[in-house]
């Protein structure tokens, strides 16, 4: 039982970080109808660059802050240059250029920093916390992790429900043509979209850093699960990329628990078939119908 | 006069699509022999390899550039034509072809159970899908090491050549002789009723299911069709190598698939063989230049990754059919040139799809007007 316990704790610490990549994989599905493959690639590539500052003894919350910003500034700048100019061509044309980015990101990576497991140091304690005289698999860091991403989806809430520009975003994702009409200047929203996704990513690779083993393609594994979990809560929704996130972490770690770590990604497969199976719209999006 | 010296040109041709592709494969045929004589043992093995890489890319060109999926997992599903493969070589031999058709059937049988579920949908489910099991499958041969031997692989027998010829010689002709054999099927299967079924999935599938086309089972039947490829295709690296391992199918094959079929030109048949070139050469020029340039050993291992993820970006960006389409674009061009005639060139193609297979002087759509003034 207290096994079952650890793996449930397990299981929310790390569907906290699928969530904060599924958030991002979301809006920027919503902004520009493309799954960003170089989401975890980018987040990988931003925590690079605050391993590198650290490594020149800058403080870490600087580093950490640091990262963050380069991840919003990154997310920006892929738009504009690699994804902007494919507007108006099939989807698949994007999809292939996020690829390539991922491709590219890896092998920079590498070639820079090199391909071994460097390791990155944790903001907190990951020794387990005691509760009740008994030491359950629940660190400081942990509590963090879980802190920072229900933080990151709150003020997520605060930006799409209570500001002007949130309003401006969804309207943009919804319906582009309108917001135009109505004066809203929906290619910036459009670049602002990916900035934030490119900035929840990033810090999901900050968060998931000191507990995967950090190499240039630590996030690919990471991606495929934030994959699953948008697509449990529906690609479309960013509240559904939350309780997506925390079942996908929950299920995973169970299978990883119990039949070894090695078959989780065939659990995420078996996830995503009984999914599509069962409610393919994910299941908190709303059926939509399809225009010709 | 451009147009009739394009009739002359393709009355040249017989007007039966499959004896038109036999011919093209016989030529092909006589090529790769004229080639592979003059080779040494290694280059024989090259050109085998070559030779597969084509017959798994022409199967996600069709995919891909003909039915508008997008598959990330083409390496997974080599690993299971490969072990599948490897698995009867030990517990159950019988003959090659048979052996081959059992892997691509296996390959197939999975390729079945992924589409299923994942293209009941349109978007991008099936991408995400294809790239959990590159991810996952290679684990799952980890896991069960009794049957897939571990790190360690399996290990595969090349088949006894006749006398006088090597044993590279005959693997390098048996592959080539796959490769032209699947890409006559396919070229056929792309002029045939299902081709065009495929084609007007791609293009609109809500008018395509209004004009009675099964949607789902169109992309599923392309689906499978791609995956058996993969799996001939893996059972044949399996031979080449000697051995199967996981090490082979990582993920990073399945993406190098996708840009090296991307580089070739979605959608085209000839294009795989400029892909799987690139596939079997790369990895050869990326270190000799990073030696030449004495850069450091990371650099030297992951330049030809680098590479791979450029040229997906610069194509997508800047010629989206590949190299296939700008070759047939020079040649549309040098016809145009030869005829004198002034009019615009129109062969620039702006995505992947209906562009990159229309005829050199078929008339400008709307869409061309509209996306290349």
């Amino acid at each position: 039982m207290s096994h079952f316990f650890d793996l449930t704790l397990n299981g929310i610490s790390a569907g906290m970080i699928y969530a904060a990549v599924a958030l991002g994989l979301v809006l920027i599905w919503r902004a520009t109808r493309v799954i960003n493959f170089a989401q975890g690639s980018m987040a990988m590539f931003t925590t690079y660059l605050a391993v590198t500052l650290l490594d020149r003894q800058v403080g870490y919350w600087e580093a950490f802050v640091v990262a963050l910003l380069a991840g919003l500034a990154f997310g920006a700048v892929v738009e504009r240059v690699f994804i902007r100019p494919l507007r108006g061509k099939p989807e698949i044309n994007a999809v292939i250029v996020t690829l390539g980015l991922l491709i590219l990101l890896e092998g920079l990576a590498g070639a820079i920093y090199g391909v071994r497991n460097r390791g990155f140091p944790a903001a907190f304690s990951q020794s387990g916390l005691s509760i009740g005289g008994r030491r359950v698999s629940f660190s400081h860091f942990d509590v963090f992790i879980l802190v920072a991403v229900v933080a990151l989806m709150l003020s997520m809430v605060v930006l799409f429900r209570a500001t002007d520009l949130g309003l401006r975003m969804r309207a943009s994702a919804f319906a582009p043509e309108m917001a135009r009409l109505a004066g809203v200047r929906v290619g910036r929203i459009l670049t602002l979209g990916w900035a934030v996704a490119s900035f929840a990513g990033s810090l999901a690779g900050l968060l998931v850093a000191p507990t995967a083993a950090f190499s240039p393609d630590y996030m690919d594994l990471i991606l495929v699960y934030a994959f699953t979990a948008a697509v449990v809560g529906g690609l479309d929704s960013p509240a559904g990329s939350l309780i997506g996130g925390l079942l996908t972490g929950l299920a995973l770690s169970y299978v990883g628990g119990y039949l070894g770590s090695s078959l989780e990604p065939l659990g995420a497969a078996a996830i995503l078939i009984v999914v599509l199976g069962s409610r393919p719209e994910g299941l908190f999006a709303r059926p939509t119908p399809r225009q010709v | 006069m451009s147009e009739r010296r394009r009739l002359r040109v393709q009355s040249l041709l017989p007007n039966q699509p499959l004896l038109r592709h036999l011919l093209a494969a016989g030529g092909g045929a006589v090529f790769f022999l004229a080639i592979t004589l003059g080779l040494s043992a290694y280059r024989d093995f090259e050109m085998g390899e070559i030779a597969l890489y084509a017959i798994v890319l022409a199967g996600m060109s069709i995919l891909t550039g003909v039915n508008g999926q997008i598959s990330l997992g083409h390496g997974g599903f080599m690993a299971v034509g490969a072990y599948t493969f490897a698995i009867l070589q030990i517990h159950a031999p019988m003959p090659l072809g048979l052996e081959l058709i059992i892997s691509m059937a296996a390959s197939a049988a999975l390729g079945l159970m992924v589409a299923m579920p994942a293209t009941r949908l349109r978007g991008p489910y099936l991408a995400g899908m294809t790239l959990i099991l590159a991810l996952g499958l290679p684990q799952l041969a980890d896991k069960y090491t009794a049957t897939f031997g571990g790190d360690q692989g399996l290990a595969t027998t090349a088949p006894t050549p006749p006398a006088g010829i090597n044993a590279e010689q005959w693997l390098a002709w048996i592959e080539i002789l796959c490769a032209l054999v699947v890409l006559v099927l396919l070229a056929n299967l792309v002029r045939s009723r299902f081709g065009r079924s495929m084609r007007a999935v791609r293009d609109n599938e809500i008018a395509a299911a209004l004009a009675g086309i099964r949607v789902a089972r169109t992309k599923v039947f392309a689906f499978v069709v791609s995956a058996s490829c993969a799996g001939l295709a893996g059972a044949f690296l399996g031979l080449s190598t000697g051995v199967v391992n996981t090490g082979e199918f990582a993920l990073t094959l399945s993406l190098y698939l996708l840009a090296a079929m991307v580089l070739g030109g979605a959608g085209s048949l000839v294009g795989p063989w400029w892909g799987a070139v690139v596939l079997v050469y790369l990895p050869q020029w990326s270190t000799s230049i990073s030696k030449s340039f004495s850069l450091g050993n990371s650099v030297g291992a992951n330049l030809a990754v680098v590479i791979y993820g450029v040229v997906l970006i610069v194509v997508m960006l800047a010629a989206p059919s590949g190299v296939q389409g700008g070759l047939r674009w020079l040649g549309h061009r040098a016809l145009r040139l030869g005829a004198a005639r002034s009019s615009p060139i129109i062969g620039v193609t702006t995505g992947i799809g209906p562009e990159a297979e229309r005829p050199p002087s078929a008339p400008p759509t709307a869409e061309h007007e509209r996306t290349n003034p």
